[in-house]
């Protein structure tokens, strides 16, 4: 039997981060399915059809996944779980939002936020903030999983040529709707899936401040990203914190500006390549995870690493 | 309205978790124990709605060792009216601790059930969706803001692009996030007050649920430890390291 992944796109786009759940199917040795449920959604069924390694493409056209409700998406995914081995989705909001919905409806676990495959029935997950690995084996006929989008290399979005299947639809439940959302409009990298990223804590001070973060990461082509302490003060909207509650991230290159380092922020970055932290107090635990530090008042240090980085280009 | 909240047990977020020495588990002997700081935030939420007279009567409910009484007590304390444990040594995991969940729910009969988005020591982010499920009833997850009206609640949720709101239908489970609200410091009168509120006991096989566990865990260990690197002097020192020996930029 295949292992099914179910795509998260919006706005016509595929979320890079279902590509990683690809390859993590991939892993299981068995062939692999993806659907992709939505409204007007045959261009992301196009795109998912040149993925690399994928096998075939469900596509479920309805009103009724125009938004991807759990209440609504999570009866499709069950309809079709039977034929499959595994359904896998990213662990993004929307991925932990229905999946459980999934698994409990065919009373199974589900295995949450995997960052690797041992073999078709075990697993590697973080666990308390990231400071334990579990090894944990399911004994279950179906695995329902979702997959953290930074452990596992994106399947390549090219080469492949699979056959576009349109399936049954389910009704809309009608026990959820959506109203609207605010969705944070930026012209740089998404967090995530980012190469460079400048994340900001309390020590920014105030919204106004972290202009000065947006100068660095215009001029590196960074995403930025926040402490749980600079989006709860206000700072920044809540899609930028990283961390064990809020996004993960393994950029090249992450750097720390005013960032104490606590447990809950070093698992959303410490899988990062290179981290640099930027912090006055030189006993701040970021120290011990960074590769390079300053210690110093950041108001000082980042002009000048703006400065510096005018200096490289031209 | 009656609210039920669920309240989970967990080592403390300021204990830095460790395997045990054989990998057989983490290590628990000498940790302290707190409420899961999510579930704090859903108790408080269902202590203002019943302070603005949204709600009359909640009730909070934990699953697992005798000690989770404790865990109820600091529910009673922040403002629940009464306590339920569901006493088990067995290990419970979140698809066992949805079945009960449910349990209580039919038996209870609250339109709102409130818990936590995800509990710290798992980190599983499960246990709401799953039961909902079971229900047949409306999710809202990681919620920064909830308003209740008529037979609707308005949901503020946490999403990655955002902010989503979405109406759903009574009754519903809803999960906290972090900005729904700042967990009241508990005062000492209401500890004592805590002491004399009603807290009931039931046991799994009592519920009528099979809590065996689904996964088994082979094995627990210590991720790679990243080294602490070098301190650099300035901002042009630190662009050269990134460029010519890191060669990240
Ligand atoms: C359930 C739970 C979940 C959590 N989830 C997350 C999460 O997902 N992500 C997360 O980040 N946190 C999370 N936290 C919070 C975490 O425990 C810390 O409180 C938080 O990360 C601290 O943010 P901070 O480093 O910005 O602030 P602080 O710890 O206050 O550190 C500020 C730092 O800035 C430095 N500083 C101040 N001024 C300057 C200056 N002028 N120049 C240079 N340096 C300066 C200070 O020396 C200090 O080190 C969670 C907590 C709980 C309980
Ligand atoms: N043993 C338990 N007792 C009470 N509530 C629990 C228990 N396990 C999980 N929960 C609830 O479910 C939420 C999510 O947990 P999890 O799905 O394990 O991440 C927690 O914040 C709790 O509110």
């Amino acid at each position: 039997m295949s292992a099914l992944v179910v795509a998260e796109h919006l706005d016509n786009k595929l979320n890079p981060a279902t590509l990683a759940a690809i390859t993590a199917a991939q892993a299981l040795g068995t062939g692999v399915d993806v659907l992709v449920a939505g409204l007007d959604c045959g261009a992301v069924a196009e795109a998912v059809a040149v993925v690399d390694g994928v096998n075939k493409v469900l596509r479920a056209e309805s009103e009724a996944y125009a938004h991807p409700l759990a209440e609504d998406i999570a009866p499709l995914i069950v309809q079709l779980a039977p034929s499959y081995s595994h359904v896998l989705a990213p662990a993004t909001t929307t991925g932990k939002n229905i999946m459980p919905r999934v698994a409990a409806l065919l009373d199974v676990a589900q295995i949450s936020d995997i960052i690797g495959v041992e073999s078709p029935d075990t697993f590697l997950r973080p666990i308390y903030a990231g400071n334990v690995i579990a090894t944990v084996r399911s004994s279950d006929p179906i695995k329902v999983i979702t997959v953290r989008g930074t452990a596992f290399a994106a399947a390549s979005s090219h080469g492949g040529s699979a056959d576009v299947e349109t399936v049954d639809t389910t009704e809309s439940t009608g026990l959820s709707s959506f109203v609207r959302a605010d969705f944070t409009a930026s012209d740089r990298p998404e967090l995530t899936s980012a190469e460079i990223v400048v994340s900001g804590g309390r020590g920014m001070g105030n919204t106004d401040n972290f202009k000065l973060l947006e100068e660095i990461a215009d001029k590196l082509g960074a995403a930025i990203g926040a402490s749980r302490a600079a989006v709860d003060a206000g700072f920044v909207p809540n899609d930028y914190q990283v961390g064990q509650t809020g996004k993960v991230v393994a950029p090249k290159l992450y750097i720390a500006v005013g960032i104490s380092g606590a447990i809950q922020h070093l698992a959303g970055m410490k899988d990062s390549q290179i981290i640099v932290a930027i912090n006055k107090d030189e006993e701040a635990p970021i120290f011990q995870v960074a590769d390079y530090g300053i210690v110093g008042d950041l108001f000082e240090v980042l002009p000048q690493l703006s400065a510096e980085l005018d200096k490289l280009k031209s | 309205m009656k609210i039920l909240v669920c309240v989970k047990r967990v080592v403390d977020y300021n204990v830095k978790a460790r395997p045990k020495a054989d990998g057989s588990g983490v290590e628990t002997a000498n940790v302290k124990m707190s409420m899961n700081p999510f579930d704090e935030i859903a108790v408080e939420e269902s202590v203002r709605l019943k302070e603005a007279g949204t709600a009359d009567e909640i009730v909070a409910v934990s699953m697992g060792v005798a000690q989770c009484q404790e865990t109820l007590r600091t529910a009673l304390a922040m403002g629940v009216d009464r306590g339920i444990l569901i006493e088990t040594d067995a290990e419970l995991q979140p698809l066992a601790v949805a079945k009960l969940i449910k349990a209580v729910i039919e038996k209870e009969k609250p339109q709102l059930v409130l818990l936590g988005k995800q509990a710290i020591d798992d980190d599983a982010n499960q246990t709401g969706q799953m039961f909902a499920a079971f229900l047949g009833w409306s999710q809202g997850t990681f919620a920064s803001k909830l308003t209740v009206a008529g037979e609707s609640v308005e949901v503020a949720r946490e999403v990655d692009a955002g902010t989503e709101i979405l109406s759903l239908q009574l009754p519903a489970v809803i999960t906290t996030d972090l900005r729904l609200n700042e967990p009241r410091y508990v005062k000492l009168p209401n500890i004592m007050k805590a002491k004399k509120k009603p807290l009931d006991k039931l046991t799994p096989e009592e519920l009528g649920v099979d809590v065996s566990p689904r996964l088994t865990v082979l094995k627990v260990t210590e991720p790679a430890q990243r080294e602490a690197g070098i301190k650099v002097a300035n901002a042009a020192e630190l662009v050269g390291k990134l460029k010519n020996e890191a060669q990240v930029i």
